[in-house]
Formats: structure tokens, sequence, C-alpha cells
């Protein structure tokens, strides 16, 4: 019988630490700036939930206030990507 | 009992993780990448956040999770519609399978408007082909 601890530290967190390698050969060789835009944007919210499952292992729940500031980044920094992309002249 | 509960929704939300991530390596256009992204991703932290606050007894815990899950539904789409229409008007090639285009055309390229019919659009960017890209290079 396996523990939901040994769960949450042998399945969960390896899956997400792959998800965020793969999204990562996106960032390094997308051919346009747009989609390194999102993939940035993947990436941060990728690392919500490693942070959420990190605050469930280590029982400290003061770390769900870094994924808040986090989410903020991530929406003000996508918001000022698309601003300055669409301002600029070719 | 709860502990199954957790397991189930914590592996729904890391294959749906997982699946946003593939889909970024694979899909071959910015548009495709961009629609699977935001949506897969969304869902797959909401579920990683609700374990969090069934794990934690602590009626704080409830309150933030479900304030991070509300910021990031709110935020998500509005994000995406964003890079989405800056990357349309840098022209971003779709891709070469593209069958339509509706869009093309239809903005003006001075003031980023969008005009329904298209005819009354001054200047002479109104039949512009649409941006789509001839080789699988261009898009990836």
């Amino acid at each position: 019988m396996i523990t939901l601890e040994a769960y949450f530290d042998y399945v969960i967190l390896p899956i997400l630490s792959i998800s965020v390698m793969l999204v990562f050969i996106r960032l390094f060789k997308g051919p346009s700036l747009v989609d390194r835009v999102i993939a940035l944007d993947l990436v941060i919210t990728i690392g919500i939930g490693i942070i959420t499952v990190y605050s469930i292992r280590s029982n400290q729940e003061v770390f769900l206030d870094v994924a808040i500031i986090l989410a903020l980044i991530a929406f003000l920094g996508t918001v000022a990507f698309a601003y300055y992309i669409e301002k600029q002249k070719k | 009992m709860i502990d199954i509960i957790l397991a189930f929704l914590s592996t729904v939300g890391v294959l749906s993780i997982l699946f946003a991530a593939i889909g970024i390596m694979r899909m071959p256009d910015f548009y495709l990448r961009l629609s699977v992204t935001v949506k897969a991703a969304t869902l797959g932290v909401g579920l990683l956040l609700i374990c969090a606050a069934i794990m934690f007894p602590d009626i704080s815990v409830t309150t933030k999770a479900i304030a991070i899950i509300f910021f990031l539904i709110i935020t998500g789409p509005i994000g995406a519609h964003m890079i989405g229409r800056a990357a349309y008007f840098s022209r971003t090639p779709l891709w070469k399978g593209t069958i339509i285009d509706e869009l093309a055309g239809k903005y003006n390229e001075e003031t980023h408007e969008l005009e329904s019919d298209g005819k009354d659009t001054k200047g002479d960017d109104k039949d512009q082909e649409p941006n789509v890209a001839k080789t699988d290079e261009e898009t990836e």
C-alpha cells in the first residue's frame, strides 16, 4: 500500500518537472517572440502547481502566498508583452 | 477515502498539465499552441489547488486557493486574447494546412479596429492574402 506522500513525491512532482522541461525546450527554440511569451506564461503557471504540491508535502501553507504573487506577475508580464508587441513597428 | 479523492484530483490535474506541455511542444502553429496551453494549464493548476484546499483543514488555505483559482480563471483568457491579437498584428504565420483565415483583411492596419464588412476600409489593405506559412519550418 503506497501512501499519499510517496505518491506526491514519486509521481506528481516528477511529472511536473518533465512538463517544465518540455516547455523550456519551446522557450529556447520558439520561432517567434510570441511563442516565447506563452512558453514563459506556461512555465510560471506550472510553477504555481509545483509550489502548491510542495506546500502540501511540507505542511507549510505560507507558500500559497507566493503562488498568488506569481499568478499576478504572470498576468502582468503577458499583458505588458502583448501591449508592446502590438505597438512595435516592423 | 479522502486519500483516494486527493490522489484522483492530483492525477487528473497533473496529467492535464503534462498534456499542455506536450501540446506546446508538438503543435505546428502559434495559435494552436495558444489554444492548447491556456485551458489545460488552468484546469490542471486549479485541480492541484483544490487538492491543497482539501488537504489543509484551515479555512484560510481554502480562501487562498479559491482566490488563486478565481484569479487564474479571470486572467487566463484575457492574457491569451491579448497575446493572440498581438501575434496576429505582428503577422505571425499560420500553419500551412490552414483552410480559411476569416480575419484576413478585416482589421484596419492603422487603427487596429475590427470592421465587419471590409468594404469601407480606407486604404488598400482589404484584399491582402491570408498570412499562411508555405513550409513547416516557418512555424515549426
